[in-house]
Formats: structure tokens, sequence, C-alpha cells
């Protein structure tokens, strides 16, 4: 493979495994996050100190995802107080705040210039790819085992109706922790992932667009669907690379889209392929 | 006997208005009692006071030995309480089965580290089919909740509730909505339900339904308790009748 594709590659399984832990929080959960992109910076940015500190490469992603959870069930507290659109623009700020103090924070983070040179993690392109590769598909396989584990079926009661939920029995507040715990300890990987892969971090990489971005992929893909989100991912990832016209119009592309399927496909392209399988079994005169 | 529930001087306000003040009564073992009232007696209100969904001041709630008005909703059902909405509320995204399957494996979820490495729902399903068939549902499990009729859904709630397996069960107009066969029948199985056991505070408006099943009325009305007692005794009360046939006809007609 050449550098290009390599490097491609990389980022959309990076993007997965961003994508399939805000779908964790959004998707099954049911609770809503506009600042996702902050969890993929604390992750980030925790692996770049450690990494110029000297610690192993493997120990620094660790670091990054038990830093970035525990950070990310901090700001899951504010959702059990506020839902739905208030819970949205809560969020959005955690990532407006985030910035703030990456911006500002110049003797230790940086500040607009961001951290550069952080040392290799030690493998080839190749090889990172593939690690790379690896930890997105346990990911995946993580969150697809999740669904089916009673964590799951309690997390679809909690996003249908909190509630009817506590009626029986769920104690919701721990729910909705354990979704943001899960949900940013994954984009503190990424994150840490991203840091090795581009060497050079600047606050703009995590910035509100980087959400949106996330959030158009998993809801493009189908909300709650593993493989949806995937494909999602996939696609929208790839789309400014092959096409230069999305690549100029990026976030006008992204956000017609995210429109799009919200008016008309509001579960995405994993609701599309299940609505076409669904009518073909349906014989010919079935009910109409 | 002894008393099951135990609720004393349970007071809510919103914003200004009283919509229970200072009521009490008590529930003994293996009883079924109605609550009854006009609209807006604050019979609903008392039901979400007990299951923690609205907070009351100055008040002991008690169920069996333990106090429960100071611990949340799951809590409180986690000790033993189950309640039907009066407006039903499914799992929407769930089939009728699963919506049971979750309750009668209300163990599973309690610890949140077990819930995320248990996988089998076969027992589960299996209790939830047999609870389906008690209300007499079965043949619904796997539809899809927005194609069913109000009164699968009604027996959805109980069944929902029944898979708890609660000490008390608080039902919450579970015959609004059905027609005279349906509610007939459903009164039938929650009749059962109770001669089986189970201890139930029922709120309902159809009369005939609540003095053929009941063994003791309490009356609401305007937010205060104004009768306590067997149901040929209570409906006797003038105040009762007044408030249930309204002042002007009970005029009219004496």
């Amino acid at each position: 493979m050449l550098i290009y594709e390599i490097s491609l590659a990389t980022v959309v399984c990076i993007n997965i495994i961003l994508a399939v832990g805000l779908n964790l929080i959004t998707g099954y959960c049911g609770q809503i996050s506009l600042g996702h992109a902050a969890f993929y910076g604390i992750g980030a940015y925790t692996t770049a100190l450690m990494a110029k500190a000297g610690f192993p490469g493997p120990l620094n992603l660790l670091a990054a995802m038990l830093l970035t959870g525990a950070a990310g069930t901090l700001v899951g507290l504010t959702s059990l107080r506020v839902r739905e659109d208030f819970l949205a623009i809560t969020t959005m700020g955690v990532g407006f705040l985030f910035l703030g103090i990456v911006r500002q924070q110049e003797s230790l983070l940086g500040g607009e210039l961001g951290i550069s040179s952080i040392p290799s993690f030690g493998l080839d392109k190749t090889a990172f790819l593939i690690l790379v590769l690896v930890l997105a598909g346990l990911s995946a396989a993580f969150s697809f085992f999740l669904k089916k584990t009673w964590m799951g079926f309690a997390f679809e009661a909690v996003a249908d109706d909190e509630d009817t939920a506590r009626l029986v029995s769920i104690d919701v507040s721990s729910y909705k922790l354990a979704a943001f715990a899960l949900g940013t300890a994954l984009a503190g990987l990424a994150g840490g992932l991203y840091c090795y892969f581009a060497r050079f971090i600047v606050p703009d990489d995590f910035g509100f667009i980087t959400s949106i971005s996330i959030l158009s992929m998993v809801a493009v893909g189908g909300i709650g669907s593993v493989f949806g989100v995937i494909a999602g991912t996939t696609l929208l990832t790839l789309m400014p690379e092959f096409f230069r016209f999305v690549s100029d119009y990026k976030l006008f592309v992204y956000g017609a889209l995210l429109f799009a399927v919200m008016r008309f496909a509001p579960n995405g392209l994993a609701g599309l392929v299940s609505a076409f399988f669904e009518k073909r079994e349906i014989p010919a005169g079935g009910p109409s | 006997m002894s008393a099951l529930l135990d609720v004393k001087a349970v007071s809510v306000s919103f914003g200004g208005v009283k919509a229970l003040s200072n009521v009490s009564f008590h529930v003994e073992e293996g009883e079924f009692l109605s609550l009854i009232g006009p609209n807006g007696a604050g019979k609903t209100t008392m039901l979400r006071a007990i299951t923690g969904v609205v907070a009351s001041q100055c008040t002991d709630i008690r169920l069996g030995d333990k106090t429960i008005n100071n611990i949340p909703t799951h809590r409180r059902i986690q000790l033993g309480l189950a309640l039907t909405h009066q407006i039903v509320r499914p799992f929407r995204s769930m089939t009728p089965l699963d919506n049971v399957a979750l309750a009668v494996g209300h163990r599973r979820v309690r610890r949140i580290l077990r819930a995320m490495f248990s996988v089998d729902r076969t027992l589960e399903r299996h209790r939830a089919v047999e609870l389906l068939e008690l209300v007499g549902i079965e043949m619904h499990a796997h539809e899809p909740i927005s194609q069913l009729p109000l009164g699968v859904l009604k027996r959805l709630e109980v069944a929902r509730a029944l898979a708890l397996k609660p000490r008390l069960l608080l039902l919450d107009e579970p015959l609004a909505g059905l027609n005279h066969v349906e509610a007939g029948r459903l009164a039938d199985t929650i009749l059962r339900i109770n001669r089986n056991g189970l201890t139930i505070v029922m709120i309902e408006h159809n009369l005939g339904e609540v003095l053929r099943v009941s063994r003791r009325l309490v009356v609401l009305d305007n937010g205060r308790k104004i009768a306590d007692g067997l149901p040929s005794d209570v409906m006797r009360i003038p105040e009762v009748r007044a408030a249930y046939v309204g002042k002007e006809e009970l005029n009219a007609a004496s």
C-alpha cells in the first residue's frame, strides 16, 4: 500500500473508534452529545504529554482512555440534571470550554501552536495501521456485544423512556454515567491513536466542527446500529478525499446529509437497508 | 394481618396548588384497596408520591418495616413496589415480549457490572410469555407496539408490573378506555392475582367494577381523604355521594 492509502485507512479506523464511542452514548443510551471532540482532544493531549515525558506508547493509550473516561463521567453528571436539547447545549459548552483551555494554556499545552514533535509509537506506518485496525475492530465488537447484554437492554429502556425505566427498577443515573464513561473512554483511545498518527496536534483538530462531523457519521450511518455507524464513518471520511467538491464544501455537505437523514431517513443507512429487506419479504399483493 | 404499606401525612404541592394535604392511609397484607374520587382529587398524585415520582412534604411512607420516602424511585421498586400507568407507557422500541422480559430480569440490571457481562435472556423471555398468557395477550408478543390497540397495551402494563414480582401492586386506572367486556375480563384477572396473595391498590373510575372487586375503599376529594372503609359503608356517606354525583344533583334529588 502507498503511504497515502495507509494514512487514509488509519484515519478511517480512528474515526470508527470515535463514532462507535459516540454511538454508545447517543445511540444506545439516548443521551445527545455535541462535545465528543473534547474527549477526543483530552485523549490526544494526555497521550502527547505522556509521550513527550518518555512514557511507553501502550501505557499512554491506557492512561488516555482512563483519564478521558473519568472526564466523561464528570460531564455525564450533567445528563442527570438536564435532558435532550439542554444536554446538547451543555455538552456543546463543554466542547468550547476544552478549546478555551487548550488555546490559552501555553506553557504546558502549547496554546494555539499545539504540541509538535511527539515521539513515535515505535511502529512503522503499516504496523501502526494494523494496530489501529485491530483496536477499531475490538471497539466495534465490544459495542456489538454490549447491545446483546443486559446492560444494552437497560440502555435501550433508558433511551426509550427514562421515567418508565425507573419504574422497572433501573438505576437510570448509573446507566447514563456508564454510557458516558465507556463512550468517552473510546474517544480517549481514538485521541491517543490520532496523536501517534499525526505526531502534531493543535486545538482546532478537536473543535466543534469535529464534534458535528462525528455526530454526522453516527446519524448518517444509523443511530444505534454498529454496522451502520461503521459504514457511515467510512463513507463520510472518504468522501472528501475522493471528491474535490466535497473537500471544498465539507461542512456544507455534512450539514446537508445530516439534514436529509433526519428529515427523510431518521434511522440512517442502517434503517434504509433493513427497510429494503423487509419490503422484499412481504409477498406481492400483501398489506399496503 | 399487618400493614404492608403505611402512608402518613402525605402533602404534595405543585407551585401554589395543593394536590394532596395531609393524607394518611394504610394497606393490609393481601388486601384489595381501591382509591376513588372525582377527577383532580389527587389519586394519581398519591400513587406518584408513593413511588417517588413526585416529591412529597413532611411525610412518612413505609413499605413493610422500611421507610421509603427518602430513597429514589428505582430503589423503591427494588423493595417491592410496582406501578401501572393510567396513560400507557410501553417501551416503544421493544416488542411486548421484551417489555416484560426486561422487567422479569430486573435483578440482572441491578448491578451494572454484572449486567455488562450477562447476555442470556432465554429464562426471562420464557417467564415473559407466561405473564403475557396470564393477562391474555401472548398472541401479540412479537408485534410492534405502535400497531397494538389500547386494550392490549393496558394489559401489557399489568404484565410488566407483575414481572417485577412486587409485594404491592399499584394500578392507575387499569380499566379506563376499555370496553365493557374487556374491562370485566381484566378486572377478573386482577382479582385472581389478588386472590393468589398479591396486595393491590387500584385507582379506578369504573364504580361497578370497583365495588365488585375491592375489599376496602379510600375516597379522596380535593386532595383530602374524606372516607375510608368497607365499600358498602363508604358509599352510604353523603359527602362521598356528593363528591361523586355532584352537590347540585344531590340537592335536586333530595
